[in-house]
């Protein structure tokens, strides 16, 4: 058996994971364009900010590799899918032929077209390990930085330039930050605290122009800056599916499996849909640890095991100068909300179960709520009261309490 | 494979698990030294209502969604240990965003911290385990 693997980040580690439960004979073989050991791709603005190191961020120990028996191709880019003879094209036209195929090719940031962008010198997005040597080289402590998108990889950037530049502006055209995950008004809670930290921002506009070193926004305003950082969104890498006749919709369409609509080709990651259970529909979630467990589930099923990857909903945790936010789920149905203006939380109740959840500042314990929505308990189950005030297991049945406590997990 | 298991029956809510715990993961030899006049922060918290109470600490699961949603690759599973490379955790709270137990907690430094069954300190029982008065936390196959 021949698996070979497009990517080398978290989908396709869970791949070669999964694969190696299974069978630990077959060739496994890795190709990824980035050149680098498997690395986690959110610690860039952590390595930024000192936190960690090339050699501690790697997503897997060194020697990874060689233990799981994977042959790599790093630096090197596929560029055609050939579902009838089983082959996968590169970058210098070679051939490489496959049993089956994994697509972990996960995203690439968008950049929207806007006048004058390539006049911009120095600018960049924040998605990769390049990247953020990229913006770490044209930074000095009075550089003016500019960054597009107050969604949650512009806003980590914006964190980890805190101190180390003269000023930091996020521009976003929505009316509050972090729209995916905060209402607003715990979007108003994190906002101030970033505030606090230094960070300046401009809501509810854009850039319409750039020039080299400054960006004209539609209100009129004019947004000097040394750098530029684009972090407007991110787009599923699907092409190389769709090229070859696989089922795409906004993401590469798998089933439980994980598999695509093509046999012996499996996808997972960010360039791929999930079904979300909360949400009762299929959605992209662009999430390491979905990217991790769909790849798992796909290295399974293609190694001839069993698995199903059917409790995937949305989750984050996310944090900035010390000020924890830990969200899940979908924002439907009756909310309780209690905030004392730094600390924030609200639930979200519908048809007896936990939908979704928001926690700012006291965020601990806080699985204990998503498994609430992953699960699907009942809330007529348990003792609300107590499960309102904290996530405890207190709030639980003696009984079930007794079988989490007291058997194997 | 051997794991901490409560029986909240016989537990008396003493909290001495969490002095235990505290007092095996401070590396110092003498208890009063590790931990007289100080806050603590073991990884085995007791929760507590009326007159119930129950220890709860890391159960590692045979299947943990902490290891399969560490983004920074920090947690792993050693001999179905749950292990946490504290070198490598950066305090970005995934872990806490899954674990259904509420068993893993941030450290003074920021980054995670949980239990490790001892594995480091003491190499058979847990402490807590071992000085638990009313055997309420026992170390066992199940
Ligand atoms: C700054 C930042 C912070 C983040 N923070 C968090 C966070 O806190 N929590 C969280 O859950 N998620 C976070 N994310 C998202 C997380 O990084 C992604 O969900 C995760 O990396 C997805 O993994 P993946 O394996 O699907 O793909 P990716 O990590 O996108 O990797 C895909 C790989 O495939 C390669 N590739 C693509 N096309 C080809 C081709 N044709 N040929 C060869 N190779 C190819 C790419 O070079 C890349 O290396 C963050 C992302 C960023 C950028």
């Amino acid at each position: 058996m021949k698996y070979v693997i497009i990517g080398n980040s978290a989908a396709a580690v869970g791949c070669v994971e999964g694969i190696r439960k299974v069978d630990g004979e077959g060739e496994i073989l890795l190709i990824s364009s980035e050149p680098h050991h498997t690395y986690s791709r959110p610690l860039i603005s952590y390595l930024l900010m000192g936190k960690t190191d090339s050699e501690r961020m790697k997503y897997r120990p060194e020697g990874f590799y060689e233990r799981n028996a994977c042959k790599t191709m790093l630096g090197r880019a596929v560029t055609k899918i050939s579902p009838d003879s089983k082959k996968i094209t590169l970058d210098d036209g070679s051939e490489v032929s496959y049993d089956k195929l994994m697509v972990a090719t996960g995203s690439s940031p968008f950049i929207p077209p806007i006048a004058g962008y390539d006049k911009v010198k120095n600018k960049t997005t924040f998605m990769s390990l390049d990247d953020a040597k990229e913006l770490e080289s044209m930074l000095t402590t009075d550089s003016d930085v500019m960054i597009l998108g107050a969604g949650l990889i512009g806003l980590k950037c914006a964190e980890c330039l805190i101190g180390k530049v003269k000023s930091i502006t996020v521009v976003d055209m929505a009316p509050r930050i972090l729209p995916s995950i905060l209402d607003a008004d715990g979007a108003a809670i994190v906002q101030k605290h970033l505030e606090k930290c230094g960070v300046k921002f401009i809501l509810e506009d854009s850039s319409s122009e750039f020039s080299e070193n400054s960006a004209k926004l539609k209100s009129g305003k004019t947004v000097k800056f040394d750098a530029l950082v684009m972090a407007v969104g991110v787009r599923p890498n699907i092409s190389l599916v769709s090229e070859c006749g696989g089922k795409v919709n906004k993401g590469v369409y798998t089933d439980e499996k994980c598999a695509t609509s093509i046999k012996d080709i499996y996808a997972g990651g960010d360039c791929s849909e999930s079904f979300d259970s909360a949400l009762g529909d299929v959605r992209i979630l662009a999430l390491l640890p979905n990217a991790y467990m769909q790849g798992l589930t796909a290295g399974t099923n293609m190694a001839g095991g069993e698995a199903v990857y059917d409790k995937a909903i949305p989750m984050n945790a996310i944090g900035f100068c010390g000020l924890h936010i830990i969200t899940a789920g979908v924002y439907e149905g009756d909310a309780y909300i209690k905030t004392d203006g730094e600390n924030y939380k609200a639930l979200f109740c519908k048809d007896n179960m936990l939908k979704g959840f928001i926690l700012i500042g006291d965020v601990a314990r806080a699985g204990i709520y998503t498994s609430l929505i992953r699960e699907k308990t009942p809330l007529n189950t348990l003792d609300f009261e107590l499960i309102k005030d904290k996530p405890q297991l207190m709030a639980f049945a003696r009984k079930e309490r007794k079988s989490r406590l007291g058997e194997e997990v | 494979m051997k794991r901490v298991y409560v029986n909240e029956e016989w537990c008396l809510g003493c909290h001495l698990c969490e002095y235990y715990c505290a007092f095996a993961n401070s590396h110092v030899n003498d208890m009063a030294k590790a931990l007289k006049g100080k806050e603590i922060h073991p990884n085995i918290r007791i929760e507590e209502k009326g007159d119930i109470s129950f220890a709860v600490s890391c159960r590692h699961c045979k299947d943990p969604l902490c290891v399969k949603s560490c983004i920074s690759g920090a947690l792993s599973i050693d001999d179905g240990v749950v292990r946490i490379n504290r070198d490598k955790c950066v305090g970005c709270y995934t872990c806490v965003l899954v674990c259904p137990y509420g068993a893993i907690l941030p450290s003074p430094s920021g980054v995670m911290q949980k239990c490790e069954l001892c594995v480091e300190n003491e190499g058979g029982m847990p402490n807590c385990v071992m000085h638990c008065p009313n055997s309420a936390i026992v170390f066992e196959e199940r």
